[in-house]
């Protein structure tokens, strides 16, 4: 990644409006609006799934015709009209690609403004590429470096295919069809996603990674990802998420599902920049994700985010600690600007003896947006010696916008320690004459600051998405200066 | 039939047997309560604010909600439920009755007598016009219901500019002369500019019966005023309390509330304070030291609306055997209460493996330029600190004890009445299972 210097960010201050906000004109297969049995049934036709599938998605279609919207976030929006959005959305392909050549180049210009572009990764970075628009992973690399390991990685879609016994095994295991009403829709009408399976004893030499995007106007898209790592293998795992901008709401309701058997560990991180809607708060992503993890014995899952996108943001990675010793983290940077809110945090449940969970959430609003961060620390009778420290630090720019914390703890054990605090505040004055004093603008000292203030986030992580998310906080935030 | 419709069937009654005032604004307030009750009910646990305390073991019981038969007490009987080191004013009720024998009340500096003089009597008219019901309006079911039944309870009115020389005590004694009985304090407390007031509340059941009580207190700190107020919750295990203590602050004022739950079936523990004004202090503190199958719930709101304000709260918990303890306190800061200070603190530790803690500290911020935080600990004593102790020839228990008071120290420290101190102090000793061995 190039260095990104003080021009650049000028350059992009100067188009404040959100930069990949661009749409590519590609044929797509489309579904006629609506949603009933045909449609999750022919979902699961056009995908060529196996019988055991397309009962699981009905299964769940049933149980999310009952369910209602949950209401208790702290998120005002007008509702989605679940029965106005096409369920299902492919890029045309005009036959089966061997290599990149053959790729549609309206495509691949696109990904070049994603700053993705598959040739340069392929040859300078190690980072192999599952890259999903609309739904389906077009172009898959890097997969014979990964295929020596035994490493599957491969589109959702394939792999109830070709490895059906892995993923009727793992599929809704963690996160299960009747979890919540996002979760049980998208069980039902998922149209694609990732796989990974990273078999015993493996380390994945490169960060696996997935680039998701909403192109096409007025699908909502619904993508289903589904990691196990076997006993003592390592991946680490990055999503990246860029939409153009549309006029309309658009909803993206995924399922993240982590399974870390024994001494695995599996590190997932996140940036979220999906079209927050303009200054006045009109359109913008819906963006209601169920994203969860489940840890045996001595493994390990950490969930890193980055969300500066998306209208609407209701979002809770979490980490169910069953096995002894197993550990789980979340560190987390939620930015909010002009109208945008979010609701973001984890669940941490512990089950297992001599478990620990970490939790920094950095919330960060300005303009007349809402922050808040919401999360659950529990504590089971048998989880001896259990440990968990919170850090919640939020930080205000301008009067009209709010940040909210609402920590839930339950501890049913005695030898448990539990560590809560969370503080408020906003960029001192002194803090910005010192930086104006020395030359550098208020709107440089408040990236300057504001990356400060997000650095432990930041650290964690990985190199490629570090800059990223450096360079996203500093766009987000512009214009914001009270 | 359940308690819900008893309750609201017998209201007719209530009122036309209490030889209540019809046509009074009191009578309207009564009126508007009991229908906003009827809609809503009591709460249940699907209710966000009751998460973690269910009242439906309470309401399976048949209370009587009138008690017919007076049950006369002696002085002797209940004098170690009072601070007799100290001298002060005092008001006794008796199952919801007023006790005149028992206390000692005033009208020379300022008023303290009961709520159903002040009710009747035209002198009061305009304090009760201004201040009843005014901030427990449309707050929560139960303490709608109270308003319904509001007969009885404490009448503070401190004229400006006094300082009150004697803290007020306010007892409430059930005598188990029905087996099952629900109890319906209300209490209004107003204190004038630059005023000073201290007291101290207290629950209390003489037999082995089983008792709810549902009180609300509604307290008025006008300007630059100073309120001292304790609750001691110390009550035997059939006895269940749902307090609900709102305060308005007007500018300057400082008020502060300590409870200490040491004791009770379920107690419920709804304490906000609303600010108007600026420069306004509100200290909330607390301790909870718990055995058995208690349980506290301790729910505050610090509602923050004018600039330059301060609010600290302090709660500790120590839970043994299979008690819960429930904190649950949100701080909201609106736009306009710039330069609000705002800390909280909550610090618990579990004894016993039956133990539950539920802690929800809230910030809800809507104010930039503030200083907020929020603290919580859970977590047990340290091992290293025992075995210090017991390296030294204190014995385990001993060692224990003294580690688990000094962790309760910080909020014993708070209390501005020595007499109050050593008597808290000596209830903790008690709860620890310890003879402490030193003066405190």
């Amino acid at each position: 990644m190039n260095k990104f210097t003080e021009d650049d960010l000028k350059k992009e201050l100067e188009t404040k409006e959100y930069e990949y906000g661009f749409y590519t004109d590609i044929e797509a297969d489309k579904f006629p609006v609506g949603l009933n049995e045909e449609v999750v049934i022919a979902i699961s036709k056009k995908k060529n799934e196996p019988e055991w599938m397309t009962l699981w998605r009905l299964e769940a279609f049933k149980v999310w015709k009952e369910m209602k919207e949950p209401e208790w976030a702290n998120v005002r929006y007008e509702k989605p009209k679940f029965q106005d959005i096409s369920y299902y959305s492919a890029p045309v392909q005009k036959k089966q690609l061997d290599s990149l050549d053959q790729v549609d180049p309206e495509l691949l210009k696109t990904f070049a403004k994603l700053g993705i572009s598959i040739d340069e990764q392929k040859r300078l970075s190690n980072v192999a590429v599952d890259i999903v628009i609309d739904s389906v992973s077009v172009a898959t690399t890097f997969k014979k470096t990964l295929n020596e390991k035994g490493i599957i990685f491969m589109p959702i879609s394939e792999a109830i295919q070709e490895h059906p016994e892995l993923v009727k095994k793992y599929l809704g295991t963690v996160v299960p069809t009747t979890d919540n009403f996002y979760a049980a829709l998208n069980s039902a009408v998922f149209s694609d996603g990732s796989f990974c399976y990273i078999p015993k004893g493996v380390t994945c030499p490169m960060e696996l990674s997935t680039y998701f995007r909403i192109n096409e106007g007025g699908t909502g898209q619904f993508e289903r990802t589904l990691v196990i790592a076997d006993e003592g293998s390592f991946v680490s795992y990055l999503e990246g998420c860029t939409a153009p901008a549309r006029d309309e709401n658009q909803l993206h309701a995924a399922v993240v599902e982590l399974i870390a058997l024994d001494d695995a560990e599996i590190k997932y991180s996140t940036v979220q920049n999906w079209f927050p809607g303009d200054k006045e708060g009109k359109g913008g992503v819906y963006n209601f994700v169920t994203k969860r993890g489940l840890c045996e014995k001595n493994a390990k899952i950490s969930w890193t985010q980055v969300e500066t996108g998306s209208a609407v943001t209701w979002k809770y990675p979490s980490c169910i600690l069953k096995g002894d010793n197993s550990v789980g983290e979340f560190y987390s940077i939620a930015v909010t600007n002009n109208f945008q809110q979010a609701d973001t945090g984890t669940k941490m449940i512990h089950l297992g003896k001599n478990t620990k969970s970490t939790i920094i959430s950095k919330g960060i609003s300005a303009g007349h947006s809402q922050n808040s961060y919401r999360g659950l620390v529990q504590i089971g009778t048998r989880a001896k010696n259990a440990r968990n420290f919170s850090q919640c630090d939020s930080l205000l720019m301008g009067d009209l916008c709010g940040a909210h914390t609402f920590p839930y703890i339950e501890v049913k054990n005695k030898s448990a320690q539990v560590e809560h605090e969370a503080t408020t505040s906003k960029i001192g004055e002194d803090q910005l004459f010192y930086c104006n004093q020395r030359g550098i603008n208020t709107e440089k000292a408040i990236a300057l600051i504001v990356n400060g203030f997000s650095k432990e986030v930041l650290n964690k992580l990985p190199m490629e998405f570090a800059v990223e998310a450096q360079k996203l906080l500093e766009i987000s935030l512009e214009g914001s200066v009270g | 039939m359940d308690l819900k419709e008893k309750l609201v069937s017998s209201f007719l009654a209530f009122e036309n047997k209490g030889g209540l005032d019809m046509d009074s604004n009191v009578h309207s307030i009564r009126l508007n309560a009991i229908q906003n009750f009827e809609k809503e009910g009591f709460p249940t646990r699907k209710d966000e604010e009751w998460k973690y305390t269910s009242l439906r073991p309470l309401l399976k019981h048949d209370f009587s909600l009138f008690p017919s038969n007076e049950e006369a007490i002696e002085f002797k009987n209940i004098e170690k439920y009072l601070i007799n080191e100290i001298e002060s004013y005092t008001l006794i009720f008796v199952d919801g009755v007023f006790s005149s024998h028992l206390s000692s009340t005033t009208h020379d500096e300022c008023d303290v007598c009961v709520l159903s003089s002040a009710l009747t009597r035209p002198k009061y008219k305009m304090i009760v016009d201004n201040y009843f019901n005014t901030i427990a309006k449309n707050n929560n079911s139960l303490s709608e219901l109270n308003t319904a039944f509001t007969k009885e309870g404490v009448f503070i009115n401190i004229p400006k500019n006094t300082v009150l020389a004697k803290p007020i005590q306010i007892i409430n004694f059930s005598t188990g002369s029905e087996n099952e009985i629900l109890l319906q304090p209300r209490n209004l407390i107003v204190v004038g500019e630059n005023s000073h007031v201290q007291i101290i509340e207290r629950h209390q059941n003489l037999s082995k019966n089983t008792t709810l009580t549902n009180a609300v207190t509604e307290i008025f700190v006008n300007k630059r005023a100073i309120v001292d107020y304790y609750k001691i919750q110390n009550d035997t295990e059939n006895s269940s309390l749902i307090d609900s203590t709102f305060v308005s602050q007007k500018q300057q004022s400082v008020a502060s509330v300590n409870t200490y739950s040491f004791g009770g079936n379920i107690t419920r523990n709804n304490l906000e304070f609303y600010h108007e004004g600026e420069h306004i202090t509100s200290n909330l503190n607390g301790i909870s030291i718990l055995n058995g199958k208690q349980h506290v719930d301790n729910h505050t709101l610090v509602n923050h609306k004018f600039p330059n304000c301060e609010s600290h709260e302090l709660y500790k918990g120590i839970y043994a055997e299979k008690s819960t303890g429930v904190f649950n306190g949100k701080v909201i800061v609106q736009q306009a209460a710039q330069k609000t200070n705002a800390f909280q603190q909550n610090n618990n530790i579990i004894i016993d493996d039956g133990a539950t803690i539920n802690a929800k500290p809230q910030l809800e911020i809507f104010a930039d330029d503030v200083k907020c935080s929020h603290g919580c600990t859970i977590g047990q004593l340290d091992e290293s600190a025992l075995f210090y102790m017991q390296s030294r020839g204190i014995p385990k228990k001993e060692a224990q004890a003294l580690l688990l008071f000094a962790f309760g120290n910080d909020v014993v420290e708070k209390i501005k009445i020595p007499q109050l101190k050593t008597r808290i102090t000596k209830l903790i000793a008690k709860n620890l299972g310890v003879n402490l061995g030193f003066e405190l």
